[in-house]
């Protein structure tokens, strides 16, 4: 038992330096945060604000680290704010993460949801604790009256972005390669809508349609076997950077070439900082943005409530741009890569 | 001490084979070939291109199979000898390919995260990372073996822990290794048409006959996993030698780590390597060796480990729906586990027998 108890301890500190060291604080990729408002109305008052904070695991990609350290930066003491963060995947820890913070009396629950589902109860424990709850990144299926605001992606404008630029690239015939994200997940549904809607309507051929589960290898094993069963395509639609860094791996092995002005047009998303100067070298076409810079706007709202003031819209949406490899620059990947 | 199994009674050349381990995988390999036979002969063909490198490559479904199993292969090599001496598996060995990977990332790429030439050869690379995934071996394996603690749960420390110690590494940056050298190891040494990771495969297959050919490790570590007090009345150290398994374990992680980071010259802490863990039990299990250790058939966990590439690769071929993927792999292992399991129950039976007379069969119903 004893040693059982050591073991259990000894597990549980290995996981917290691990988490520690997640949130590392050198943060190269937080640039592009609009200018938060300077003069800080809590700091002043000299009671910092209590920020609960359940996150994604900071391991999950490099978007989930980029949003983790934008965070991490903005919710500092130096702003005012008493900042706790729980990380995990699961939907059931998040909870019990929830109610922790709840008990804890936080002012403010932050959360991204791993799952949709399965908020109610936990959320109106919230209300009546008098804890504000304010979503980001991920929306949830819970009443609105039980949240403040919820700040998003688009998942779906960020497909049609990337479908529309695929419309006017007016190719003679578009035989596309779809890898999918974990299937369900808010980002694979958005992005796969999109092109499912727009090739049905236009009368696009779909090669192959099969989830790479957002990774690398997968993406290449799948279209390395569309090449070997001799299929042809010249579109790869990738939901992520990671698959469609995959993808283009499996097209160099049968010398296939992509990028601007060759046989395969590339997408991606996510704009990792690596993928957009593959943008700039010219070796892939597109990459769609999915901005992982909330806190700027989180923390827009949470000023606006402590100085007495409503929150007029309920769902925020971040802009969210496209790159087009013919147009992007150096500044571009320095700005906006992740 | 172990015997081996007598092919004794008089049994003909099919008996014979249908009583060898072996047997099960190859079946399963068999049917997976003459369903692609029947259903598009197309799947076999091998071509000879040239790749955008401009060197000369293999390819084909069957190139696809044994690339892509090949890091599935040398784990179940480790797998098999964890299995048969301490009598469990290691679930870890995903996270600690992720770690291996990122140790071997952090000495190429030193502190930058995108250097324009390596900072060290890929060999000390390799060594260090090497020696980091056998110290977590060795961490796993002083827990099963001094400690007592059941493999599942010992490994479940570090498949928890792994991806984040893994992204703590290199600080959370997902570093790019420079360079066409490095990625030999998980695609082609130019001139070579066959794919480096395959090539690494038989050197490791090699190795490991020679390992079980000319030292005791696979005798001993059978023997500890049948019966532990025998085996130290005997004169052997179980510890000592489950820990040993678990250190080669280590290392076949190492080179896996190898292969699967060289693929991509880069890293993905949360999704290298996801779930290969099962599959790896699955390759053992699917070898026909029992997962409450003993004895093992090292060339059958191998095969098996290739047959759930091939069925992977057949799944994608036929683009089968991406939801039901799992679903269909699930009953295709089912099929195979069920088809496996009379061969099983009877080898079994008969060894309770010779052994001694009641009660043992009931324990692997």
């Amino acid at each position: 038992m004893k040693l059982r108890k050591l073991l259990s301890a000894a597990a549980s500190t290995m996981l917290c330096m691990a988490m520690v060291a997640g949130c590392g604080n050198s943060a190269p990729a937080a640039t592009q945060a609009p200018a938060a408002p300077a003069a800080d109305n809590t700091a002043s008052s000299g009671k910092l604000i209590k920020v609960g904070i359940i996150n994604n695991d900071p391991n999950e990609s490099g978007y989930r680290t980029a949003n983790d350290k934008d965070l991490q930066k903005t919710f500092c003491k130096e702003n005012g704010f008493d900042a706790s963060f729980a990380y995990s995947l699961k939907n059931d820890e998040q909870i019990t993460a929830a109610q922790k913070f709840i008990q804890d009396e936080v002012d403010y629950l932050l959360l991204s949801a791993a799952d949709t589902a399965g908020w109610d109860t936990v959320l109106k424990d919230a209300q009546t604790a008098g804890v504000k709850v304010i979503l980001f990144d991920r929306t949830i299926d819970a009443d609105e009256s039980l949240y403040e605001a919820s700040i998003v992606s688009y998942m779906a404008k960020e497909g049609q972005t990337a479908v529309d630029w695929l419309v006017g690239q007016g190719l003679d015939k578009y035989e596309i390669i779809h890898l999918q994200g974990v299937m369900g997940s808010a980002a694979q549904k958005g992005r796969s809508g999109a092109l499912d809607t727009t090739a049905k309507e236009k009368g696009w051929t779909i090669v192959t349609q099969q989830t790479a589960e957002w990774n690398a290898e997968k993406a290449q094993q799948i279209v390395q076997s569309a090449i070997d069963s001799g299929k042809s395509f010249n579109v790869i639609y990738a939901e992520n950077d990671d698959m469609a860094k995959g993808a283009v791996a499996a097209l160099d092995k049968a010398n296939i070439s992509h990028g601007v002005g060759k046989d395969v047009i590339v997408m991606g998303f996510d704009c990792n900082k690596w993928a957009l100067e593959e943008l700039l070298a010219k070796n892939w076409n597109y990459d769609g943005q999915c901005n992982p810079f909330q806190s700027s706007y989180i923390k827009d709202i949470i000023d606006t409530i402590e100085s007495g003031g409503t929150v007029s819209q309920k769902t925020i949406i971040m802009d969210e741009k496209g790159f087009d490899a013919s147009t992007i620059t150096q500044e571009d990947v320095d700005n906006y890569g992740i | 001490m172990t015997k081996r199994l007598d092919p004794n009674g008089g049994g003909s050349v099919i008996a014979g084979l249908f009583r060898n381990q072996i047997f099960i995988p190859f079946a399963a390999l068999m049917l997976l070939a003459i369903f692609n036979l029947v259903a598009d002969p197309s799947f076999f063909a091998i071509t000879l291109n040239n790749n955008s490198a401009g060197y000369p490559v293999l390819s084909g479904q069957l190139i696809t199979i044994i690339d892509n199993g090949s890091e599935l292969a040398i784990l179940a090599i480790g797998m098999t000898l964890v299995t048969a001496s301490s009598r469990g598996q290691d679930i870890s060995v995903g996270a600690a390919i992720a770690i291996s990977g990122s140790v071997l990332l952090r000495v190429l790429c030193g502190t930058d995260t995108r250097p324009e030439t390596m900072q060290a050869p890929i060999i000390v690379g390799f060594i260090v990372a090497a020696a980091a995934s056998m110290a977590f071996g060795a961490f796993n394996g002083v827990l099963v073996a001094y400690f007592r603690i059941q493999p599942m749960v010992a490994t479940l420390i570090l498949f928890t822990a792994g991806r984040s110690i893994a992204a703590w590494i290199n600080n959370n940056e997902l570093p790019i290794v420079p360079g066409e050298e490095f990625k030999y190891f998980g695609g082609y040494i130019p001139g070579i048409p066959i794919p480096t990771p395959f090539i690494i495969a038989i050197l490791c297959f090699i190795l490991t006959w020679l390992m079980l050919k000319f030292t005791n490790i696979g005798l001993y570590s059978q023997s500890v996993g049948i019966n532990e007090q025998t085996s130290r009345l005997n004169g052997l150290n179980p510890e000592l030698i489950k820990l040993c398994t678990y250190v080669i374990l280590g290392l076949c992680v190492a080179v896996t780590g190898l292969i699967k980071v060289s693929r991509l010259s880069t890293i993905n802490y949360s999704v290298i390597a996801k779930d290969i863990e099962m599959d790896a039990i699955l390759a053992v299990a699917l070898g026909g060796n029992s997962l409450s250790g003993g004895k093992f058939n090292m060339a059958a966990s191998i095969l098996g480990a290739y047959v759930i590439q091939f069925l992977t690769t057949t799944l994608y071929k036929f683009d089968v729906q991406a939801t039901a993927l799992p679903a269909y792999k699930a009953v295709v292992v089912i099929a195979l586990v069920v088809f496996s399991a009379p061969v099983v129950r009877e080898k079994i039976s008969r060894l309770a027998k010779k052994l001694r007379a009641p009660k043992t069969a009931e324990n692997h119903a």
